[in-house]
């Protein structure tokens, strides 16, 4: 019971830290990026709603009044959802643009980060049983020639070869001209040929993690003695291999699963450029290069939570699966 | 985790260093078979970059050539849009890899060993802080934060990305320092140094870094690496310094400059191709570095 407390205590203050963390950063750089983007809201031929104003006004921080002071309004405005206008896409709310762009990274996301964490697992796995094998030296040697290649430069020569030279696939952006997102036939298929190019770039160096993780984690228990005792025993190797060895191998995998998350986010924001994907990435870029503090504050934020409770979920699983952690805390 | 036996390392390796006049930290690596291909390697990137005004034909920003031109006999590997040589910006780009590389690795391998010993020597309050910065910083994702810190800054600069490069890049290794150093300060020889009267500061200084020094050098090269790739990925973004010719900011500018509809592929490849040996080299290298830490690995 105490791990999951303590997980729980933890999930907190990362949680406190990360709001705090998104509170500085625009107050301690120089010169004042929170005043000139108000004055170029207010200079907008359109009438900006004060309501607004104000909501960026506290994220941001140039009202009056001492830092505390400043500090609580902004949690105030965090916890009743009031993360202002975005100003590229005005009069559209941050919340309002998030919202758009979420489905896509979550559903280009989430089905490779799947993907690749099935391949890498059953490759590694496969590696170490047959270790010191002919597949086990192809399986390791090319992941680490792959690793070796910068990801956005695969993701270029993917558009140069599949979508430029042979036409096979679109070169960018989520769906085509002719389809327009809704519930329809027209718009799935669309969509689907649209995420083929960005899908295979984060595929091709995905599985490479947890290849090698899997193979050394595998390797070792394979050497531990219960998996001896198993050997002795006279039990067929496959199953020693699938029981013994990767039943258990696959325990920090888990874990793995939520940290890598983090840096699938970083790989996505490359992926998603390169393809004109309209997902988070590709906004959170487009708000750097517009200076649109509002909204690269609130996708800061709202990343940064998604990957604390993903890990925080992890943790909790990682406590149901290995009852060694609890004790261990426990003790 | 890596457990690596450090004490066993410096033995080793002033064995080695017997025989010959080198140290013998470099007789361990050189023996090794892929590390010397990867020192090699490395070697000719470093003398490329220092000698890049001698092996460049042009200057990387003379833009006096016809644009968009594909490989030839003036031009090897043809010109950007702008109608410099995209050659000439190839060998200058090995510059800004290898410096933000060494200056990035440097202060982030610095942040990471003051935390990681401060953490686990004191343990305690103090450990129980700096562990849960340590965790923050791994749990927090780095390229997003990267990306807002970089634009939020008024003035984009190498200076910049190096700073960013390494707020962002510490944590990892601070962790590993810490779990290796929890395991040392326990040993015989460092409760000896306390009874003899040693301070902490000594006993850290002289007792305990150096037994860590490996540790330290796989470190380096880990966040050496994860800069150069960082510096790639912020100036291909459009984020890096536009001033400066880095294999990122070539990369940007041939994705913008439409070297994938005039079909130079050269333009487009070699930045690419570049930046994936400097990587590869690094990770031959770090093969010699673990048969350096693991004697099972050495071949002699």
């Amino acid at each position: 019971m105490l791990y999951f407390v303590r997980r729980a205590g933890f999930f907190v203050a990362t949680l406190w830290a990360a709001v705090t963390l998104n509170f500085l950063i625009p107050r301690i750089q120089p010169g004042d990026p929170a005043q000139a983007l108000l004055a170029r809201l207010q200079g907008n031929t359109q009438a900006v709603n004060p309501v607004q104003l104000e909501a960026v006004r506290k994220m941001l921080g140039t009202q009056d009044g001492n830092l505390l002071a400043q500090y609580w309004d902004y949690l105030g405005a965090i916890c009743t959802g009031q993360f202002g206008v975005s100003y590229s896409y005005y009069p559209y709310t941050v919340t309002e643009m998030i919202g758009t762009a979420l489905p896509w990274t979550l559903i280009l996301v989430g089905v490779t980060q799947l993907v690749s964490f099935a391949v890498g697992t059953l490759l590694g796995a496969w590696a170490a049983y047959r270790r010191n094998s002919r597949v086990d030296s192809v399986i390791t040697l090319g992941s680490t020639f792959v690793g070796t290649l910068p990801f956005f430069w695969i993701a270029l020569l993917l558009i140069f070869v599949f979508a430029i030279t042979l036409n096979w696939f679109p070169e960018g952006g989520g769906y085509g001209g002719g389809s327009s997102p809704g519930w329809s036939w027209l718009f799935f298929s669309d969509a689907f040929q649209h995420s083929v190019l960005p899908a295979v770039a984060l595929l091709i160096t995905g599985p490479i993690g947890w290849i090698i993780g899997m193979r050394n984690n595998m390797v070792q228990t394979l050497g531990e003695d219960y998996a001896r005792l198993a050997r002795a025993r006279g039990l067929p190797r496959r199953r020693i291999a699938l029981t013994y060895g990767a039943r258990i191998a696959i325990l920090p995998n888990v874990t793995g699963f939520a940290i890598a998350l983090g840096g699938l986010l970083g790989g996505t924001v490359l992926v998603e450029t390169i393809f004109n994907y309209p997902g988070l990435g590709r906004l959170l870029l487009e708000a750097v290069s517009n200076k649109d503090y509002p909204l690269m504050q609130a996708l800061f934020l709202f990343t940064t939570i998604g990957v604390l409770i993903a890990n925080f979920l992890a943790d909790v699983t990682y406590g149901f699966l290995d009852p060694r952690v609890r004790r261990a805390e426990a003790v | 985790m890596t457990s690596i036996d450090t004490e066993g390392v410096r033995v080793t390796a002033l064995a080695a260093g017997r025989v010959s006049r080198l140290p013998g930290w470099f007789v361990i690596l050189w023996r090794n078979r892929k590390c010397r291909i990867g020192l090699v390697m490395l070697a000719a990137f470093v003398a490329v970059a220092v000698l890049a005004p001698v092996v460049a034909p042009y200057g990387p920003r003379v833009d006096e050539f016809a644009a968009s031109t594909g490989p030839s006999g003036a031009h090897w590997l043809g010109t950007t849009a702008r109608g410099e040589d995209v050659f000439s910006q190839l060998v200058y780009g090995a510059r800004t890899s290898l410096v933000v590389g060494l200056v990035a690795g440097l202060l982030t391998t610095v942040i990471a060993v003051a935390v990681g010993l401060t953490a686990g020597y004191l343990q305690g309050v103090v450990d129980e802080v700096l562990s849960f910065f340590i965790n923050l910083g791994l749990v927090i994702p780095v390229l997003p934060l990267m990306i807002v810190l970089a634009g939020y800054a008024p003035v984009k600069g190498l200076g910049l990305i190096i700073i960013v490069i390494t707020v962002t890049g510490w944590a990892f290794g601070a962790r590993i320092k810490r779990a290796q150093i929890i395991t040392l300060r326990t040993r015989d020889y460092i409760t000896a140094a306390k009874f003899a009267g040693d301070s902490t500061a000594r006993i850290i200084a002289f007792e305990i870094v150096p037994n860590m020094i490996s540790l330290i050098v796989v470190g380096f090269m880990g966040s050496a690496l994860g800069a150069i790739g960082a510096e790639a990925g912020l100036a291909f973004l459009g984020l890096g310094d536009p001033q400066t010719t880095s294999w990122g900011t070539m990369l940007n500018q041939a994705s913008l400059g439409g070297a994938l509809t005039t079909g130079q592929w050269a333009w487009l490849v070699a930045p690419g191709l570049v930046l994936a040996l400097l990587i590869t080299s690094f990770t031959l290298i770090n093969f010699g570095i673990d048969a350096l830490s693991n004697p099972h690995l050495r071949e002699d």
